[in-house]
């Protein structure tokens, strides 16, 4: 039922577009019908899923670096004062800097293949990530912290254990939820990192394939690559957080059809 | 039978039986405060408060008098003020020996009842002691709870599984604070009792707002109040533990308890 009301809208806009191309008979290079693009996913299937492959690898991949780059940043800044002190200010700063702007530095570097922009979306995710898992590594609730030290303190001396024992039985699995919430807008923008990197230089992937299509007009081939995209941005999405509900059986469940912007917003059913 | 109320049948015959598979070694404390402040206020000046060795320490008072500083010091989460000493009856450091049970449950929860009773174990990076954890959970009646998620339990059941959290540790000194306190009537009225049972021969300071909760379980009570707060002289109601609240004698130490603290707290 939550998923059959957001299909009828879905529905809904897809006749108001084909209503909108009959009514103003618009030429297909400006905007072509539903059933135009219905036929170009179908006679170009095999080009799109060919470039749809290259854009899924470089999204997963840029995903799966940045969660674990970011997490491992989020734990080194938690641990250890120095680190937080030195690096964290600059990790900041580094965020006021457009990533889209450094795109060309990345293909100048790394050149046209999936490398830049497996590398653009880690940039982007990495962020969220690390401040999120940084807030739920930081909010420990010190009740627990403190009951943590006085278990510890009938046991080995060891510092660095302790510590280790402590995020690992702790602090870590109560700051998932956050770190939950930060994969959740990773999974949602990777895709963007990936896409804008293809723009800047490309041989392959959904967002070069868009960029073709549009420069030789061929603008239906352009929809149905969007549409294949967005597809897969809202299936990764969904992937994602239904995993991350079953990894995180002990929270309470969100049972509506949302997107992380809202999160902070929402609280019960809508 | 209602698993809220486990061991209410047998509450008088076990009363006697200490729960410990090791011996514990008893051992006291006595804690010396020159003063207490806490921003800029003066809670507390020459408090002199001993523990005796094996017997449960009640320490009453109205809210914002300093007893949870007291316990917070005791375990080591607030530093010992200068001027102050804690000492312990054998002369050894107590960091180590010392079980904490809060007035929250504090249960972890992604773990099941049973890995809650190991965090400890975990912790220390020792093998954890399932027989004994399974033990301890039958002895507070949740032994069928033990793969359960604390979500899913009542409030009375979560704070006996901190309960048996606590005696997991198999610490000569328990420090407890307002561990019933967010409890209904009944489920603390049991709940007390089977905690008394299970102390028995710890070094206990429970702190409490509940005087009748102090004069059932404890063998020391003191009140603290005033201002800057006093120490009364210690109450020691006689009977075994946990007593009858019907007792004439607790109801001649119950009114008495509350005169001293409704006089605090008027002035």
């Amino acid at each position: 039922m939550r998923l059959f009301r957001p299909l009828i809208t879905i529905a809904g806009l897809i006749c108001l577009w084909a209503v909108i191309t009959t009514v103003f008979s618009l030429p297909k290079f400006i905007l072509p019908a539903p059933l135009v693009v219905g036929k170009a996913l179908v006679t170009h299937a095999a080009l799109i899923a060919e470039n749809a492959l290259t854009t899924g690898i470089e999204i997963l991949s840029g995903l799966f670096l940045g969660v674990l780059f970011g997490m491992i940043s989020a734990l080194l800044i938690s641990a250890y004062r120095p680190v937080k002190q030195w690096v964290f200010p600059l990790l900041i700063a580094s965020q006021a800097i457009p990533v889209f702007a450094i795109a060309p530095l990345l293909v100048l570097w790394l050149g046209y293949g999936m490398a830049p922009k497996i590398v653009m979306s880690l940039l982007i995710i990495y962020f969220p990530v690390t401040v999120g898992f940084l807030d739920g590594l930081n909010r420990t609730d010190p009740a627990w912290t403190n009951l943590a030290t006085l278990l510890q303190q009938s046991g080995p001396k060891g510092r660095f254990l302790r510590l280790v024992r402590l995020y690992r039985y702790i602090k870590i699995p109560f700051a998932l939820p956050s770190l939950a919430s930060g994969i959740r807008v990773a999974a949602a923008i990777a895709p963007i990192g990936a896409v804008v990197g293809e723009w800047v230089g490309a041989s392959s992937g959904l967002g070069y394939l868009m960029l073709h299509a549009n420069a030789r007009v061929q603008t239906d081939l352009m929809f149905a690559s969007l549409l294949t995209l967005t597809f897969m941005a809202l299936a990764l999405y969904f992937l994602i957080d239904h995993g991350l509900r079953l990894a995180l059986p002990w929270l309470a469940p969100r049972a509506d059809f949302s997107f992380p912007q809202h999160q902070s917003s929402q609280s019960t059913e809508t | 039978m209602d698993p809220d109320y486990p061991a209410s049948s047998d509450t008088a015959e076990s009363a006697s039986i200490p729960f410990a598979e090791t011996d514990i070694s008893s051992v006291g404390l006595r804690l010396r405060l020159s003063s207490l402040a806490f921003d800029g206020d003066l809670l507390l000046r020459n408090l002199d408060l001993t523990l005796p060795p094996g017997r449960i320490t009640c320490l009453l008072g109205p809210s914002g008098v300093g007893k949870t500083s007291i316990l917070r010091i005791i375990a080591g989460f607030l530093p010992i003020p200068s001027e102050s000493f804690l000492e312990t009856s054998d002369g050894q450091p107590l960091t180590g020996r010392l079980s904490y049970m809060d007035q929250r449950d504090l249960l972890l929860p992604w773990a099941r009842v049973r890995d809650n009773l190991l965090i400890g174990a975990r912790l220390r990076g020792e093998v954890p002691d399932l027989a004994r954890a399974d033990t301890l959970l039958s002895r507070v009646g949740l032994e069928k709870w033990r793969n359960t998620r604390p979500d899913t339990l009542s409030g009375g059941m979560r704070q006996r599984v901190a309960l048996a959290r606590t005696l997991m540790e198999d610490s000569p000194v328990v420090l407890m604070d307002e561990p019933f306190s967010a409890l209904d009537a009944i489920t603390k009225y049991h709940l007390q009792a089977l905690a008394a049972r299970l102390l028995a021969n710890r070094t206990v300071l429970l702190i409490t707002h509940d005087p009748m909760e102090a004069l059932r379980i404890g063998h020391d009570i003191y009140v603290l109040s005033g201002q800057p707060a006093q120490l009364s002289d210690p109450i020691r109601p006689t009977g075994k533990i946990p007593r009858n609240p019907t007792n004439d004698e607790l109801k001649r130490h119950y009114s008495a308890i509350m005169s001293a603290l409704a006089v605090s707290e008027g002035g």
